[in-house]
């Protein structure tokens, strides 16, 4: 059977990709990542906010001092400083260097700062490729959809302009037509986009009345929204499709590439069962290919899309219509 | 010659660099003002640096300056060049060893800034009384006047030392030389190389103990034999003087400056002559350029050798036209015919002319006199007032120069008009908080100017005497020539305020020169700043023609992602105004520093700084000066009307800034203050203040309990009292059953407030509706001001709630106690004064306090005023501090001196029961008085008594009056840092818990020396970064609680207020009411740590939740009633040791800086935490005979 797929230029043994997460935070994970048949693993994020604010937290808390003429500072100066994104080129080097997937780097941010020089640092480091996650939570009420689509494709220009590796864009949905979005960044040179950002949702601790960040990993069900675009997008776009949330079983990534992604991204299900779980959905994608008797994994591609389904209003409106209808008494 | 290289560093820098690289071991230990040296060597290490040999040297922390001194006495005796840096006390620790190290004819140099000894008063500032104590010991003592000179002469001390055989004093003088900033011309390290000869250096290796050449030194012996031996060192000490000159004259040809002995400087026919040593003979240089200028006959003598002192390379250097001489002395020796230097010079001129040295053939006049004690300004104008006496025709002896001594009458008139500034020189003057930058951005301003100028710079800074919201003074010189003015400028071209608050309390443009400029960051739009101005410093501007310029400087750091950082701002307006340089090239120079500077600590702060330069300049404003006063207010008054009169004239002065005009009358002679002083000092720093929801406050009592400046307390009352309460004076019910009835009340000192938001942070209570504001919130403090303190006058009105009603082991009842520690100069935030006010109030009444050297004796002690404070009934604490190392010892005298006198007491009154009574007499002799209602019924007896002795007329009567009060039992408090309780004090605070004797131990565990700037000491954990541990310290935290709990007979006591504050009050009741020694030691965070001070509390949760930090108490009590004595008070740890690490810079740095090394520590953190965790829970489940098996 043959797996192999084709994502960002590159051709990968596997369509089944590891997405950022923490399990790519040190070495000898990678290495389990790859011996267990991942096509590419894309690195755990860095953060805007990593880059900007531990650099002003250092500043800021070693200058502290001047409170009396016995204490006119409080730390010896260091001579070098390896802050968090030295740190994370470093990672990306030694990945490099220990495995031969490819591996992609993830700059998180949602600005135009100057973080986005480090997509550079991060091509000279070695990465194969970096996935930008856009990961922006628009508040302001003055500020127009068009001014927020505006500011995606800034950043995603600057970091086209800064590299010449591939870069895929990892958005969220919550756009107002997702189509002309995925439209318009797709113009700007995105090299794939990674379908969906699944944003951390806030919960309340009522014992201490506080808002706290609740991380809840994605079930199968989630699979459903970038499957939806997915479909739509495929052929319509120039960039490939990177499909990401709720993947959590060989059929669940069968399912996606049908719908138009170039590959799978597996995060929650790995963080669940292990690292060596992902051979068993390559079984499980394996198996039901063989049974069906497909050939390749290429010959699946974009086979459901909207394009090129029976039935294109499935995708749209119509369908809610249908579904709705099955429930009635 | 090779090209200068000019640097701008300080004196310390200057000793620090040439003795690292001319040794290969350094022992240090902090302290004040020469911290820094050791600072060096180990950053240097750290970094791996290399000494002329190719060679890191070895730096090692002891825990005392004796301990120092032993390590460096054994390394040289062990073959390494090795050097050392001290001060003061330290040098006082170091001389039994220095008699040695002299005696065994060693050579090696001991750095030092010169500082002035503790007598009545400790002062970290500079005088040579630290230095004059060590003349006896055998060491050569050679003398840098600058910061050029300290690199000179510490070069100069270390060739000649391996030459003679003799070990050096190289001093200079504290603050004053090491932390002026100045350019220098650096000496290279070939020259150094070329100074220091290998032979030499051979030599004294070969004398190194040996196994491979076994000798013997350092023997006993008799009387038939001691005396000839000491006498054989007589060579050395008659050659060492020629060696120093030979040296001089080497360093000369290499270097290119020469030095002598003794350096002349003045007319060749002087017939007035000064000498004088230390950075004084800069500041009578320059006065006497400027007099001969104007046709005086003056001349100086600058004493670079003191000893061994050539008597005929002195008498050599005095013009034979010299008809009278004047000493000045920096330091004062009472009872003595005079001070050293005149003793000697007196000395040297009686012996000289009989011998026949020097061209003078009559013995000339010759006066003594002291100046600059404690950094005492010594200025031209005092310079002219020496000559002036030496001029009369019969000159005072024994004289003093710089102060109004009312008393004795030996000081001489100045005239502080006197100027002698050279108009080339630019002078500027900065006042600034201290935490603001404005240090820092004027070090780097002179750098800029050292560096892309001809022009020579010098910067001096000084602060007052608060941790929280320090005043800083940055004294800035530039001109085309070496500064040599050795003393704070007194006309300044420019002036800048970075801090709007300033303006209204200190009159800092009475020294601007007239068409100077003025500069203030003020929050203003430019329309409202000279209206906004107050009258005094209106009618300097339009008196002097200043020229007025302001920035709101807060809004462009702001603006540009500085935070409340205003340093770049400020810089760049300086550079913008002043005409320093030339505006383009200055704000090109600035951006190149930042560049520069900030480079390495990311793209980010770069950026930012950058940008706070670009929006600097389009918000900086010349404002046009009205002819007119239009202000409506002034320059407030540092004390208020109804403040004591010892307050107002004394300490209301220093408040003001003129301390330096009071008399010697004025003070009392011997360091004896009132308490309770602080609350006259009303210093206004609180930008915002907190308010009381009383709505929704459930009455915990937390806020005060963690108010690190007792400015949030509570009251509970009778409604009654509230008849004339101002309208917006708030109270509720009061909830405890035991105040049924009553009302309570919550108040803030507005004026007294810092700010912090400690308060804000501890309220547990979140308002239902509105989630984000709790029972106590920030508000700005200027819209508050006015009617808060009136409120706050009016709750300190109310009467004191009755502490026996009070049940004192529940937080919320204890905190209605009255704090006797209010108001203190800590840092806003401090992690170390809850603690203490816990005692002020638990037990404050009946309390003496011991108090080591460090923060606490700062904040509680330093002058102008104290918060150790009084209740209504006038008692409170009585609060001494002897030294650093001696605390537990001090505190232990306390104990015994009361014990004795209260055995006194008794003793009288089983004399005097026939006429008291028996039962009364048992009554008071047998009195439990265990806790408050007891102690108070002990108080009744004998108030009772003091009745009854007035009517009997008989000797023990009358005695019995003196010690009366000690039958009410007292409570000794011994308190200290972690610097003190583990390292310098540990020998004498182990010796006094194993006396067994009735103590208080509290040891404020900071895990560093923070009152000198965060050094390592035993307590600092593993991986932290601190001074002294710039490469993150690689071992453990000392348990000095298990050493304790060791004897057995210790109630011993590990607490974090912030983690359990039931615990913390739990120990410290138990501690007290243990009848024998008790040591609790607590938590302290610090500013020292690089958190956030606005949420320290968090950082002791996560202490204690990951295991970092054990709470527990250990009291021997529950052994002799067969319990397990040991209380586990923590939690297995929940978090790990890295999730809280990661939380504190100190941690955090070592990570950003060598995450290979930080990755080892941190989990050697994780292990120690586990394995101290399982050691304490196996103690503390062990079972004990008397407890259920």
């Amino acid at each position: 059977m043959d797996i192999t797929t084709k994502y960002l230029g590159m051709e990968l043994r596997s369509p089944l990709v590891v997405s950022a997460s923490p399990l790519s935070e040190n070495i000898d994970n990678i290495k389990k990542i790859e011996d267990s048949g991942a096509g590419a693993v894309v690195l755990y994020s860095l953060f805007e906010e990593q880059i900007v604010s531990e650099q002003k937290d250092l500043y800021y808390y070693s200058s502290l001092g001047d409170i009396s003429p016995e204490a006119q500072s409080f730390f010896p100066e260091q001579s070098e400083y390896r802050l968090g994104p030295d740190e994370y080129l470093k990672h990306i080097r030694k990945a490099k260097e220990s495995v031969k997937i490819p591996v992609i780097a993830s700059l998180n941010g949602s600005t135009t700062g100057g973080w986005i020089n480090f997509a550079k640092k991060m091509q000279e480091a070695g990465a194969n490729a970096i996935e930008l996650n856009i990961y922006y939570i628009p508040t302001e009420l003055g500020l127009s959809g068009s001014d927020v689509e505006h500011t995606y494709i800034e950043i995603l220009k600057s970091v086209k302009s800064a590299v010449k590796i591939p870069v895929a864009v990892k958005i969220s949905p919550y756009f107002s037509n997702m189509a002309n979005m995925a439209h318009q960044l797709d113009n700007a040179g995105a090299d794939a986009l990674v379908l969906f950002n699944r944003f951390y949702q806030p919960d309340i601790d009522l014992e201490n009345l506080e808002v706290k960040p609740n991380i809840i990993l994605s079930n199968a069900s989630s699979a459903r929204l970038p499957l939806r675009w997915i479909a739509i997008l495929k052929g319509r776009i120039q960039a490939d499709i990177a499909a990401t949330s709720g993947i959590h079983s060989g059929t669940d990534a069968i399912k996606m590439l049908m719908a138009g992604a170039n590959v799978s991204m597996l995060c929650s299900i790995l963080l669940k069962n292990g690292i060596e779980y992902l051979k068993v959905i390559e079984k499980q994608m394996t198996d039901w290919l063989e049974q069906k008797e497909y050939e390749s994994v290429n010959q699946l591609v974009g086979s459901m899309s909207q394009l090129r389904n029976a039935d294109p209003s499935s995708f749209e409106r119509a369908q809610y219509m249908k579904a709705l209808s099955k429930y009635k008494f | 010659m090779k090209d200068k290289v000019f640097v701008t560093i300080d004196g310390n820098e200057a000793a620090a660099h040439v003795m690292y690289r001319m040794n290969e071991v350094c022992a240090i230990y902090p302290i004040t003002p020469s911290s820094n040296m050791g600072e060096w060597a180990d950053e240097w290490a750290s970094k791996g640096i290399k000494n002329l040999w190719g060679n890191v040297p070895t730096v090692v922390e002891m825990q005392s300056e004796g301990g120092a001194a032993g390590a460096v006495h054994g390394s040289l005796q062990a073959g390494a060049l090795t050097t050392t840096f001290t001060a003061s006390q330290g040098l006082l620790l170091k001389i039994p060893n220095m008699f040695k190290i002299a005696g065994e004819l060693t050579p090696t140099v001991f750095n030092i800034s010169a500082r002035t000894l503790a007598t009545h008063a400790l002062s970290i500032f500079g005088d040579h009384s630290d230095v004059m104590t060590a003349k006896t010991t055998g060491f050569a003592m050679l003398c840098a006047g600058s910061v050029q000179e300290v690199m000179d002469m510490g070069i100069i001390a270390q060739a000649s030392a391996l030459e003679s055989r003799l070990p050096f004093i190289h001093f200079f003088d504290g603050f004053r030389t090491s932390h002026e900033e100045s350019k220098i011309e650096l000496v290279p390290d070939e020259q150094i190389k070329e100074m220091i000869d290998d032979e030499l250096v051979m030599k004294h290796r070969q004398r190194a103990l040996s196994p491979d050449h076994p000798v013997l030194r350092g023997t006993a012996q008799n009387p038939d034999v001691f005396f000839q031996n000491r006498e054989t060192i007589n060579p050395f000490y008659n050659a060492a003087p020629g060696i120093v000159q030979k040296v001089m004259d080497k360093y000369a040809k290499i270097v290119g400056r020469q030095y002598h002995l003794f350096d002349y400087v003045g007319a060749p026919d002087a017939e007035q002559v000064i000498v004088i040593m230390g950075s004084g003979g800069d500041t009578a240089h320059e006065t006497i350029d400027y007099l001969l200028s104007k046709g005086e006959k003056v001349g100086l003598i600058k004493v670079r050798l003191y000893r061994p002192f050539d008597i005929q390379k002195f008498m050599e250097a005095i013009p034979s036209s010299a008809k009278v001489i004047g000493v000045l002395d920096r330091t004062k020796e009472p009872g003595a015919t005079g001070e050293p230097l005149y003793m000697d010079v007196i000395n040297a001129l009686h012996e000289g002319i009989s011998e026949g040295y020097g061209k003078i053939k009559t013995m000339p006049k010759v006066v003594g006199g002291r100046y600059g004690l404690s950094s005492k300004e010594f200025t031209p104008s005092m310079v002219k007032a020496v000559f002036d006496n030496l001029k009369t025709q019969k000159p005072k002896n024994h004289f003093t120069i710089g102060i109004n001594d009312d008393v004795t009458h030996t000081s001489i008139d100045f005239d502080p008009e006197f100027d002698i500034e050279p108009p080339d020189v630019i002078r500027a003057l900065f006042f600034g908080l201290g935490s603001d930058g404005t240090v820092g951005a004027n070090k780097n301003s002179i750098k800029i100017i050292g560096e892309n100028t001809e022009h020579y710079a010098q910067g001096y800074y000084v602060y007052d005497s608060k941790k929280a919201g320090t005043l800083t003074a940055s004294h800035l010189r530039f001109g085309p020539k070496p500064i040599r003015s050795a003393y704070l400028i007194t006309k300044a071209n420019f002036i800048a305020c970075h801090q709007t608050v300033f303006i209204e309390k200190y009159d800092m443009l009475k020294d601007i020169s007239n068409g100077g400029t003025f500069l203030i960051n003020a929050p203003w739009k430019k329309e409202d700043v000279w209206d906004n101005l107050p009258k005094k410093v209106q009618k300097h501007i339009i008196d002097k023609k200043v020229k007025l310029f302001s920035i709101d400087a807060q809004s462009v750091a702001e603006s540009s992602g500085m935070g409340r950082r205003i340093n770049t701002v400020m810089q760049v307006c300086f550079f913008a105004i002043s005409g320093v340089l030339p505006r383009e090239q200055a704000i090109g120079a600035i951006k190149d520093s930042i560049k520069k500077t900030y480079g390495k600590k990311g793209d980010e702060v770069v950026k930012m700084n950058l940008k706070a330069v670009d929006n600097t300049l389009d918000n900086l404003f010349e404002i046009a000066v009205p002819a007119q006063i239009s202000a409506k207010y002034d320059i407030r008054e540092a004390v208020p009307e109804h403040a004591p009169e010892f307050v107002k004239d004394v300490l209301g002065e220093i408040i003001a800034g003129r301390g330096d005009d009071l008399p010697v009358s004025k003070f009392p002679v011997d360091g004896t203050y009132p308490t309770g002083t602080t609350q006259f000092e009303k210093r206004n720093i609180a930008l915002q203040i907190p308010v009381w929801d009383e709505s929704i406050c459930i009455q915990c009592g937390k806020c005060p309990m963690v108010c690190p400046h007792a400015s949030i307390r509570i009251k509970v009352f009778d409604p009654k009292e509230l008849a004339n309460a101002p309208a917006t004076f708030k109270t509720i019910d009061a909830k405890d059953k035991e105040f049924a009835g009553m009302k309570y009340t919550v108040q803030i000192a507005p004026e007294d407030c810092t700010g912090c938001g400690v308060c804000v942070e501890v309220c547990p209570v979140k308002n239902k509706t509105n989630t984000s504001l709790k029972a106590l919130n920030l508000s700005p403090q200027i819209p508050l001001r006015d009617t808060e303190t009136q409120n706050w006058d009016y709750f300190l009105r109310l009467p004191e709630t009755d502490r026996n009603i009070l049940k004192v082991n529940t937080v919320r009842q204890q905190q209605i106690q009255q704090p006797l520690f209010e108001f203190s100069g800590a840092c806003a935030g401090c992690g170390e004064t809850p603690y203490v006010k816990l005692v002020s109030q638990l037990f404050g009444d009946r309390a003496v306090v011991a108090n080591a050297t460090g923060c606490s004796s700062i904040y509680g002690g330093n002058l102008p005023t104290t918060p150790w404070a009084k209740n209504n009934d006038g008692r409170g604490p009585a609060w001494s501090n002897s030294l650093f190392e001696d605390n537990a010892e001090f505190g232990l005298g306390y104990r015994v001196a009361i014990d004795k006198q209260k055995e006194i007491a008794e003793g009288l009154l089983i004399k005097l029961q026939d006429k008291l009574g028996n039962e009364f007499v048992n009554e008071i002799i047998n009195a439990k008085q265990v806790n408050e209602p007891e102690i108070l019924e002990q108080r009744k007896r004998v108030a009772l008594l003091k009745e009854k002795l007035q009517k009997i007329d008989m000797y023990e009567s009358r005695r019995l009056m003196t010690v009366v009060d000690y039958l009410v039992k007292k409570s000794v408090w011994i308190i200290g840092g972690d610097g003190w309780a583990y390292d310098i004090g540990y020998g004498g605070l182990d010796h006094v818990i194993a006396t067994g004797k009735n103590v208080n131990i509290l040891v404020l565990d900071t895990e560093v020396y923070s009152n000198t700037g965060g050094q390592t000491s035993k307590a600092t954990p593993v991986s932290a970064v601190a001074k002294f541990s710039a490469g993150g310290k690689v071992t453990g935290k000392k348990d000095l609680g298990m050493m304790a709990m060791a004897y057995g007979s210790v109630y011993v006591a590990v607490v974090a207020m912030g983690a359990k504050d039931d615990q913390t009050l739990k120990a410290f009741l138990e501690a007290e009411a243990y009848n024998g020694p008790s040591i609790i030691i607590a938590y302290s965070h610090c500013i020292a740590h690089g958190i956030d001070m606005e949420n320290p509390l968090n950082q002791q949760k996560m202490a204690v939740d990951s295991g970092q930090w054990i709470l527990y108490r250990y009291n021997p009590d529950l052994a002799k009633e067969g319990k397990n004595p040991l209380l586990l008070d923590s939690k297995p740890p929940k978090i790990p040791v890295a999730q809280y690490m990661d939380s504190e810079n100190r941690f955090r740095m070592l990570k950003k800086s060598k995450p290979e090394v930080a990755k080892v520590l941190y989990e050697m953190a994780q292990e120690i935490a586990n394995d101290r965790y399982k050691m304490y829970q196996y103690l503390a489940d062990r079972k004990f005979d008397g407890e259920q098996q």
